[in-house]
């Protein structure tokens, strides 16, 4: 009888186990299905259509998270000045994919924060001027730049509305491997397409601003009425930076 | 009329080979400039995420501009069937080619990954204008090589006129991409315009004669070749009405932009605020690039002397680098209204704080690599009259205008 603690500390266990499984499998596998990303064996659906809202009103003063976290996932906290360069030049220089901005009303005077990076157009020019097709935008509103056929003519930055894209002005070093970039080639923010690929639903500075406890960042597939940010943008005011250029861009601003 | 002769360029050895030589040196100092932003990156330049085409951009756009500009006095033979302009056709042509392949070579040396040029031959966006002018680029080329055999092998002169003809229509194709490289941008405020479109054949026409006219004047004098005044003369009053042209193009580009209010921020830029670009435009393309120009070659007296020629064609040509410049440097430095009716006060990007236009100087290497482009289209053209029959052997009056000999005594 001196069993009964044994086999209740052993159930006890595999219970908590088997919530533990559960908790860390179930929001995958539930979020796989809503989001309805494709496995990677198959090409990319255009049933997704992936976007993001900005809240500014939550874009805390100061703050830089999502900037960071940005930088961390894709490899940029890796950019070193190289011996030699002139530091303000190197400001310039070095590669950003997603930047804090602070802008003020002219008539009235009010101050917004907000982050700005690649918006994502349904009509992107970058990928028009592209001559090779580098500059491509995927079935699921993703664009980015296939950076084996990337020459580096730097079109898609003259084209580019919210200047969003960054060529790479020196060697590399080192890379992570799921954001491999290379001297010569332009880059953008792609969504963390790395994540969504193998199954993620959030971006690296959604996450960020999450935990930071602002929550300015909802992301999600723009064509599932039921996904947090097609439910967001339905509930409250937004709009698109330079909406006149009519681009019906993915990345959504509220309060801006 | 005397039949036209043409031969080759009998500069004595010692001088041509001198040439040679010191063409292929600033060719090869920029080719080295070339490896050497290639092997560290874009970082050893001016260049930046603000300001991402630089020196070299200039260069090439202004050689190929004119390089379309250059075949013009052909055209004008060619086309519109004027017999003056016959034994100017073969030296026109050539120096079309020569400066397109000058300025193809600083834009493809320029690229991030100048070793993916086959990448560029190979896939295509045909929705892109670039993609488009590498096609407009090739087949001006190859149009113009064979418009130079038809002139000049005489079993095929019959064709010179069509082949001609096809030959002007490119090359209006031509500048039309070019400009509209900048034209189709509307993101960018200085661009943005089907105006470009025009106002760059219109630059093209300036450029193109003002070389023209150089290359002919220093090419018969070092070979003691007569030129007479009824040639220089024609040509020179053809440059007057084009440099006024460009102008004209200046001005209703500037007039429209005043009238647009939200053009207002950037028509300030260039005429008042600009620093540097604001310099470029007034004193490099206004005053050096047109004015000056304008008055010498309409001068009574100045308009006639061939060393005043010979320096309003470098003044233009100098005042059109400063106006491609402007255009190019210039319309990126102008910060980009992300926020209309908004002040951008803080950014991690240097997207035009207070309006501020973003920084940019030209580094050694970008102006040696421009600079080799112009070295590589004046070697081809020296070693294209050397080796083959492209100058008449004169141009004097009564050769090139025997029965013209009042309407060249009226100027």
């Amino acid at each position: 009888m001196n069993t009964e603690p044994t086999d209740a500390g052993r159930r006890e266990f595999i219970g908590r186990a088997a919530a533990a499984t559960a908790l860390v499998v179930a929001p995958g596998v539930v979020l796989h299905a809503v989001a309805e990303a494709t496995p990677r064996s198959e090409p990319v659906s255009g049933k997704v259509r992936w976007g993001m809202l900005i809240d500014t009103s939550k874009c805390a003063d100061g703050c830089r998270a999502c900037v960071d976290a940005c930088d961390q996932e894709n490899g940029l906290t890796l950019q070193s000045k190289p011996e030699g360069a002139d530091a303000k030049s190197w400001d310039g220089q070095r590669a950003v994919w997603i930047r804090q901005v602070k802008v003020r009303d002219n008539l009235t005077g009010r101050v917004t924060g907000l982050p700005v990076m690649c918006q994502h157009c349904e009509f992107p020019p970058c990928v028009d001027v592209c001559p090779t097709g580098a500059s491509f935008k995927r079935a699921d509103g993703i664009v980015m730049v296939d950076r084996h056929i990337c020459i580096g003519c730097r079109y898609c930055m003259m084209a580019c509305p919210y200047k969003a894209r960054s060529f790479i002005h020196e060697d590399v070093a080192a890379k992570p491997t799921r954001a491999p970039r290379g001297k010569g080639c332009v880059e953008s923010c792609n969504f963390c397409v790395h994540r969504l690929d193998n199954g993620g639903t959030t971006t690296a500075c959604q996450d960020a601003c999450a935990k930071a406890g602002h929550g300015a960042i909802v992301f999600g597939d723009l064509k599932d009425p039921a996904s947090p940010v097609s439910k967001a943008l339905a509930s409250q005011q937004s709009g698109q930076i330079r909406p006149e250029l009519k681009l019906n861009t993915g990345v959504r601003y509220h309060g801006l | 009329m005397k039949k036209i002769q043409y031969r080759e360029w009998g500069l004595d050895s010692a001088r041509y080979w001198g040439l040679l030589a010191f063409l292929a040196a600033i060719a090869g100092i920029g080719g080295l400039a070339a490896l050497y932003m290639e092997h560290n990156g874009h970082w050893v330049t001016g260049m930046s995420n603000q300001v991402v085409w630089g020196t070299p951009h200039v260069f090439a756009v202004f050689l190929i501009v004119a390089a379309s500009g250059a075949l013009n006095v052909a055209s004008v033979g060619s086309v519109f069937g004027k017999k003056l302009y016959k034994p100017l056709a073969p030296l026109s042509g050539l120096l079309a080619v020569a400066l397109l392949l000058g300025g193809l070579l600083v834009l493809v040396l320029d690229l991030g990954r100048p070793d993916r040029l086959i990448v560029a031959m190979t896939y295509y966006n045909f929705k892109s204008i670039f993609a488009w002018n590498i096609f407009l680029y090739t087949g001006f080329m190859a149009i113009v090589l064979v418009y130079l055999f038809t002139m000049m092998e005489r079993k095929m002169n019959d064709y010179s006129k069509p082949v001609g003809v096809f030959a002007f229509v490119w090359r209006l194709l031509l500048t039309t991409g070019t400009g509209s490289i900048f034209g189709f941008l509307a993101a960018r405020e200085a661009y943005n315009s089907a105006l470009l479109a025009p106002m760059f054949i219109v630059l093209s026409f300036a450029f193109g004669l003002a070389i023209y006219l150089l290359v002919l004047m220093y090419a018969f004098r070092a070979d003691q070749r007569p030129l007479g005044d009824v040639v220089v003369l024609r040509l020179k009053h053809l440059l007057g009405v084009f440099v006024a042209a460009m102008l004209y193009f200046t001005l209703v580009y500037h007039i429209t932009n005043l009238y647009i209010t939200e053009n207002h921020d950037f028509v300030a830029f260039v005429l008042r605020d600009g620093g540097i670009y604001t310099a470029a435009f007034w004193l490099g393309h206004v005053f050096v690039g047109s004015l000056v120009p304008l008055f010498i070659i309409y001068h009574p007296v100045l308009g006639h002397s061939r060393s005043w020629i010979a320096g309003a064609c470098a003044m233009v040509i100098l005042g059109g680098l400063a106006n491609i410049y402007l255009i190019i440097i210039g319309g990126q430095a102008f910060p980009m209204s992300l926020f209309p009716g908004k002040t951008l006060i803080e950014s991690g990007f240097q997207d035009g704080v207070n309006g501020l236009p973003a920084a940019y100087a030209p580094s050694l290497p970008e102006f040696l690599l421009g600079l080799g482009g112009v070295a590589v289209a004046l070697l081809v053209t020296a070693v294209g009259i050397r080796m083959l029959r492209f100058l008449p052997d004169s141009l004097a009056d009564d050769v090139a205008d025997p029965h013209g000999g009042k309407a060249a005594a009226a100027h």
